[in-house]
């Protein structure tokens, strides 16, 4: 900014006292996943006696040895990447084709089946008749059940038929000239050119896919099926009232606390890697989709 | 008349013939959406019957509104439909300005470098799971070994039970839920603040305006269509209190603070398999939140033209 010298006093401070309170803010952010990380890169013993505030103390990786040798921490990460991807690419299979036809101002009872879709938004059936639902198409317990169960929503397909609907006319018509079927204008014009659109909507599928535990929690049942948070539900939600559990993890390498917090870092570290792109696409998405018809 | 309809019929059967390929693009998705949407709608039928596993929807009896007239006795429920307005309304109170409040910080803070960092790390909690924001806020809570309770004892105070105190609950779920979302809210307050026009800070500097006078005066005022607009949202998502990470945060000594009506249907239903009376309070719940998202979209459109969806 050439503006510094326009400045007076008043506002240097002014500014000052804002980048302080922001900047407790950002520390106030920050510092949980520093202690995570500190913690679990600690002694069980120095976690326990409350040494552990900000850095790691008698730095070990006992708690990572622990947790990386446990044969159920292997098959919930493995069934999350299945959850994440096949789901993720269920929708984009089921939504890109369904939201481009819903962009076709000729297609026959349009209008009909963009409020039923927006309906959606406004009003769903629930917990229960959902869950009866999947029971009684025999989905539950099952993966299949899960990729194909949370497949669509509307806020994402609004968003995607949106897109679509935006891409000009004269693209479609060459493509048309030059004989195209309504599955090569799909592939060739209108995916290509709404790359951002759908890189939003897979990010947004990834990370709800990534961090989604409920439905998981209540859907499945088999130990080989579950994923990495309905996991570390059961090891940190569940097993912390559990003093028997937590004082059998308590040797004077690791504890309850480290071995904990070693988890939340190995499920944390897929998310950093995609971070930087989530970012870029979620702001430009959350702006695309929220107030837009 | 008849002859109309039969061409309609037909113009219908030849537009499908000759557009098929688009018609075929649309199935999957029409099909997911009432496999998966919309025949849970007919299974709130529920709600009304007298339901059994065994007998199925259609062979179960009609109770007409038993359920609800056991619902509105039920001390359990009553106590979880004031609980999520409590919870909702000091959501709006303490967390909604939050995110307010720190894009207009963004927006003072002159170093490029410096603001695009602080906004990475703060959106950074939002792609994290509820499930890991739990266990650090068990972890922190701690009596023995939380980063809270140490700080209290070195300062000469009890440990505090937080968990297991229906007083803090509120306190707690709040705060940690601004930790996650209110940074990721900002955003949306950052980008009106970009269309505000330069043209006003400039004239209000020749006239001589501090940054705190252009900040009250021109930048809050330009937002404020905004913050209306995602006021009007809030409000229509009352009902939706984030039960998924309550569920991670209660336990039965704090049920009287924390356990809402999402919660409540969790553990008759899904926990307790009463399947009927645990729909009847869902339907209860859903026909709230419809009028209110309902009265909340057409608020907005009479306020800014624009509908949300």
């Amino acid at each position: 900014m050439s503006s510094f010298n326009l400045y007076s006093r008043g506002d240097k401070i002014f500014g000052w006292i804002n980048a302080i309170l922001l900047g407790l803010f950002v520390l106030s952010t920050l510092y949980p996943f520093i202690y995570i990380l500190s913690a679990s890169l600690s002694s069980g013993a120095a976690v326990t006696s409350g040494r552990v505030t900000l850095w790691p103390v008698d730095m070990t990786l006992a708690a990572y040895d622990r947790v990386l040798s446990d044969r159920m921490f292997w098959v919930a990460y493995g069934n999350t990447f299945i959850y994440t991807f096949g789901g993720t690419l269920m929708s984009l299979a089921i939504m890109i084709p369904g939201a481009y036809a819903l962009s076709r101002k000729r297609l026959r009872g349009r209008t009909f089946l963009n409020m039923a879709i927006a309906f959606t938004l406004w009003f769903n059936a629930g917990m229960i008749p959902f869950f009866l639902n999947m029971r009684d198409l025999g989905l539950l317990d099952s993966r299949f059940g899960i990729i194909i169960g949370f497949a669509a929503n509307a806020f994402n397909v609004i968003l995607l038929r949106n897109f679509f609907e935006a891409v000009p006319k004269s693209f479609e018509e060459a493509a048309k000239m030059d004989g195209a079927s309504e599955l090569q204008l799909l592939w060739k014009v209108f995916i290509p050119l709404s790359k951002p659109a759908i890189v939003t909507v897979a990010l947004l599928c990834v990370v709800s896919r990534w961090n989604g535990y409920f439905w998981a929690m209540v859907l499945l049942r088999g130990e080989e099926k579950i994923p990495l948070q309905v996991y570390l539900k059961r090891v940190i939600v569940d097993l912390n009232s559990n003093d028997e559990f937590a004082s059998s993890l308590l040797t004077a390498r690791y504890s309850f606390e480290t071995v904990t917090s070693a988890i939340m870092v190995a499920s944390i570290i897929p998310v950093l890697i995609i971070y930087p792109y989530a970012q870029r696409y979620f702001t430009k998405g959350i702006l695309l989709g929220g107030v837009k018809e | 008349m008849k002859q109309s309809f039969r061409n309609t019929l037909h113009s219908f059967a030849e537009d499908f013939r000759l557009d098929w390929q688009l018609y075929l693009l649309l199935a999957p998705m029409v099909i997911w959406f009432v496999l998966f949407l919309y025949k849970p709608m007919y299974g709130l039928l529920i709600a009304f019957k007298d339901f059994s596993i065994f007998r199925g929807i259609e062979r179960s009896p009609w109770v007409g509104f038993a359920h609800f007239e056991v619902l509105f006795q039920n001390d359990m429920f009553i106590r979880a439909f004031w609980n999520t307005i409590a919870i909702s309304g000091l959501g709006l109170i303490f967390a909604f300005p939050i995110p307010i409040i720190l894009a207009l910080m963004f927006n003072e803070v002159q170093n490029a470098v410096a603001k695009r960092w602080a906004q990475t790390i703060v959106y950074l909690p939002h792609f994290i799971s509820v499930v890991i924001v739990a266990g650090i806020v068990i972890n922190f809570l701690s009596p023995s070994t939380g980063v809270v309770n140490l700080l209290l004892t070195s300062l000469g105070f009890e440990p505090i039970y937080f968990l297991t105190r229906p007083e803090w609950f509120r306190p707690v779920f709040i705060g940690s839920s601004v930790w996650k979302e209110a940074g990721f809210e900002s955003i949306v307050y950052l980008a009106a603040i970009a269309g505000v026009s330069p043209t006003l800070y400039e004239s209000a500097r020749v006239d001589g305006a501090s940054r705190w006078q252009m900040m009250w005066r021109i930048t809050l005022p330009c937002i404020l269509p905004t913050i209306i607009i995602m006021l009007i949202i809030r409000i229509g998502n009352l009902v939706e209190v984030g039960f998924e990470y309550i569920i991670l945060l209660y336990r039965p000594p704090t049920y009287e603070t924390a356990d809402v009506v999402s919660t409540f249907i969790y553990r008759t239903g899904l926990q307790g398999t009463q399947y009927d009376l645990a729909t009847a309070a869902g339907l209860f719940n859903a026909v709230i939140a419809f009028a209110l998202v309902y009265s909340a979209n057409r608020i907005s459109r009479r306020l800014s033209s624009t509908s949300l969806w």
